[in-house]
């Protein structure tokens, strides 16, 4: 088995406390990862100011250079995982052992973060804007004979990681060569990435004493929070309430992303069937982009029906299976009280669980100790009803009967909106709407993304602040 | 990690056996004689059918007692738990100890860290809680004076469970400032007692400014009031105390301060309290079965008895569960390790606040 240190800007340290990571199905142990303490992050962030000067030694450039080649071994190469080592393989099983993610998805997720290392220099010019990189490493700079400022707001980036989507990395991946260094918390079930891409990091050039991973409970979560001047968290509404105003803190929690239907293009619906089934059905319904609502005047009952019926035959799989395609809930009790949510959403007037005739038996599937959660479709005739905005960690959409006229009003708010509509007066009221994040005019799958884009805010703007910055020569 | 031993003797076992019957004789004499005893229990004994007094000989018989129900104490009037015998002398309402309490704890401490006449720090829950006069007490029985800085417990939960975790920041650095302001104050403070997040606040903030605990002052700290993890311990003797001695007590108003064996990278910093016995006595028993003491090194559910002329309670099921362990050389009698939320109750209380 396994053992996975705490590593404190690169230095394995084995704390006296460890928690298992296990395998779903089997409850056997596939790990043992130290536990930090909180007060242990408090004395270590001291030495934060370090892990940039250590990255700032280093042109941008290069750093991109090195990440890619980080990435290449990522992708390719076994590693070091705490006492051992893992090859590419061994770490997929891993982490579709510990998350219950089918392997064909844990690969996918791997190609999206090595995709994303790949292009680093093209994201960092498309996320800063063609910025010359040499004013992010001195502060300073000029441009079209502007002098120009970006300050860091802080040295480290602190990262409170969640287990149930692995493809979440990619949001922290740019941050090395960005010249800060990374304070990494991972999920309890998802050590994996954080340990293979620090050590890929490692072997291909990044000073090890940019690098700090923290395994533990809440206590380190929150200490992580609390000593870095920069955070991203991820985690449920509760998260997202707590943390919605703290300016040190960028949360990402449930997406709610949505796809409407425009009155000018509802009737051709089914034109647009696969883009729907594709939205919500892509890594198992797990990641916030995954479609939770669609919203039309018209024809709901009728794309409610075809799309349950598409996903109607959808079966557990082995999660080595080459066509898995649902994951299992790892937490025990979760799947099921998920199911009894959303009966009792379905009992709402005017709410149909259009799957239930398509089903031969429960939604709840109990396979040895792995729960799952076959496919829902729910059709409400009201945006009304408070199932139109719910959302859940698996494939499941409500399709929403509402006029036009009230869908942005009643969306709420919405991190991925795909709007099918040629009505120039309605997409300019989608573009101005600013509780929509990422907007896709046309039948874009929600769960497509750019990489050279933006996702949920700048993660630029939120570690840089442009500021002015006047120079005069001394005597 | 090598693991060392310090086992006691069985005759010493033995003597400290005989010597705990002696006290439970003792003080049930004291307790059910209607002369000195308290009206809860001559109330109690008179639905028994049968005389404690007579009937009492040894701690094992004190399980004809039954389990004693903390909602017993729950409640007034006070005065159903003041012994007769004691009637007219000073009462505090957390109080139960009296002097014995800290006259024997005193002994635990090292002098050299610990050293007679000088000045402690108390950084840590007061208010109405027994804490604070037992610290200064003990200072004062060891010649010294001793300096508070509270901190309110039941805010800090509030803080925490309304979220608002700027102002618990607020709130902790407001009692570590005070702290840092009297260790600067020339007053010889060398001792100190205080729980283990505090000692992480104020190590952390001492470090911020350029010096340590040690270098502060400060030679002897006893820990206590949370639960004490061995990676807490080993972090910070490693990382936060400079060479300063720590020694972690385990204890409540009921049982007072229960010392700890050595502890360090010998025994992988593990934690294993022994209760002030005989005045009050600790077991760990079955979660399911409390009438079954389980087997040293399992865990199980901790049983306080407290055994003094000012209170007796038999058996008491504890909020804490942990594991049993031997009797060590110097406190030859059963201990406690990892001591922590028992684990029904765990899921809703908020623990480890301060």
């Amino acid at each position: 088995m396994l053992n996975l240190p705490v590593i404190r800007w690169g230095e394995p340290y084995t704390s006296l406390e460890v928690d298992e990571v296990v395998h779903f199905a089997t409850g056997e142990p596939i790990a043992r990862v130290s536990r930090a303490n909180g007060g242990l992050i408090q004395r270590d962030m001291r030495k934060a100011a370090r892990a940039r000067e250590a990255l700032r030694a280093i042109p941008i450039d290069e750093l991109i250079a090195r990440v890619g080649g980080a990435g290449e071994l990522y992708m390719h190469a076994p590693l070091p995982m705490g006492d051992g080592t893992q090859s590419p393989d061994e770490f997929v099983h891993a982490q579709s052992a510990s998350t219950g993610l089918p392997e064909r998805m844990c690969r996918a997720n791997m190609k999206k973060n090595a995709f994303v290392l790949a292009g680093m220099r093209s994201i960092l010019t498309a996320l800063t804007r063609g910025l010359d990189f040499e004013v992010l490493t001195r502060g300073h700079g000029e441009e079209r004979q502007v002098p120009i400022s970006y300050q860091a707001q802080s040295p480290v980036l602190g990262l409170v990681l969640p287990s149930n989507s692995p493809g979440v990395h990619t949001l922290w991946l740019p941050i090395i060569p960005l010249q800060m260094g990374l304070v990494l918390k991972p999920g309890p079930q998802e050590p994996w990435t954080p340990y293979r891409m620090a050590a890929a990091f490692f072997e291909a050039g990044i000073p090890r004493e940019a690098i700090a991973i923290y395994p533990g409970e809440a206590d380190v979560g929150a200490a992580v929070l609390d000593s870095c001047p920069r955070s991203l968290i991820f985690g449920g509404q509760a998260t997202v309430e707590r943390y919605r105003t703290h300016p040190r803190v960028r949360v990402h929690g449930p997406g709610f992303s949505k796809i409407l239907l425009g009155d000018d293009q509802v009737d051709h619906w089914e034109r647009y069937l696969d883009m729907m089934v594709e939205s919500v059905f892509v890594n198992s319904g797990r990641s916030c982009i995954n479609c939770s609502g669609i919203w039309a005047s018209r024809h709901t009952r009728e794309i409610a029906d075809a799309i349950a019926r598409r996903l109607a035959d959808v079966r557990p799989l082995p999660p080595d299976h080459p066509e898995a395609a649902l994951a299992a809930f790892t937490v025990p009790g979760a799947a099921e009280a998920i199911s009894k949510a959303i009966d009792r959403d379905a009992q709402a007037p005017g709410v149909t669980d259009v799957t239930a005739k398509y089903r031969p038996g429960s939604r709840l599937v109990k396979q040895r100790s792995a729960d799952y959660l076959l496919p829902t479709v729910l059709h409400a005739a009201s945006a009304d009803a408070a199932v139109a905005r719910q959302e859940y960690m698996f494939p499941f959409v409500t399709v929403v009967e509402c006029p036009q006229a009230k869908m942005l009003e009643a969306i709420g708010p919405t991190l991925v909106c795909t709007a099918i509509t040629c009505n120039e007066e309605f997409r300019q009221q989608l573009v101005d709407a600013v509780h929509i994040d990422r907007l896709n005019l046309g039948p874009v799958p929600t769960t497509q993304l750019n990489w050279l884009q933006p996702h949920e805010g700048n993660i630029v703007e939120f570690l840089f602040r442009a500021r002015a910055f006047q120079t005069a020569p001394l005597d | 990690m090598q693991v060392q031993s310090f086992t006691a003797a069985p005759d010493e076992v033995g003597q400290a056996r005989a010597a705990l019957d002696a006290r439970v004789r003792e003080v049930v004499d004291w307790h059910f004689d209607p002369a000195s005893g308290s009206p809860f229990w001559l109330e109690r004994a008179r639905t028994f059918g049968w005389d404690p007094r007579r009937e009492i000989k040894t701690f094992g018989d004190l399980r004809r007692f039954g389990e004693f129900e903390d909602e017993w104490l729950r409640g007034g009037p006070v005065e159903r738990w003041l012994p007769r015998g004691l009637a007219g002398r000073p009462v505090y309402v957390f109080e139960t100890g009296g002097r014995i309490d800290y006259e024997l704890f005193s002994a635990t401490l090292p002098d050299e860290y610990f050293p007679k006449g000088s000045n402690w720090l108390m950084l840590g829950p007061s208010g109405p809680r027994r804490l604070r006069l037992a610290v200064e007490h003990l200072a004062q029985y060891r010649g010294g004076i001793c300096f508070c800085v509270d901190l309110d417990p039941r805010w800090v939960i509030k803080l925490i469970q309304k979220g608002w975790s700027e102002h618990l920041q607020a709130y902790k650095d407001h009692v570590i400032d005070q702290a840092v302001t009297i260790l600067s104050a020339n007053h010889d403070i060398r001792c100190m007692f205080t729980t283990p997040k505090l000692l992480e606040a104020l190590a952390l903030r001492l470090e911020s400014i350029g010096t340590t605990i040690r270098k502060a002052g400060i030679t002897g700290i006893f820990s206590g009031g949370t639960e004490f993890t061995p990676q807490w311990n080993r972090f910070a003797h490693e990382e936060l105390l400079d060479g300063a001695y720590m020694t972690p007590t385990y204890g409540n108003t009921l049982m007072g301060l229960a010392a700890s064996a050595p502890s360090g990278p010998h025994n992988g910093y593990k934690i294993t309290y022994y209760a002030p016995q005989p005045r009050a006595v600790i077991e760990v028993v079955d979660f399911d079965d409390p009438e079954r003491i389980v087997e040293y090194g399992e865990t199980g559910r901790v049983r306080l008895t407290t055994l003094t002329k000012e209170f007796f309670m038999p058996g008491l099921l504890e909020r804490d569960e942990g594991e049993r362990e031997p009797p060590y050389e110097r406190y030859p009698w059963d201990g406690v390790s990892g001591v922590r939320p028992y684990r029904a109750f765990a899921a809703t209380t908020t623990v480890g606040v301060y």
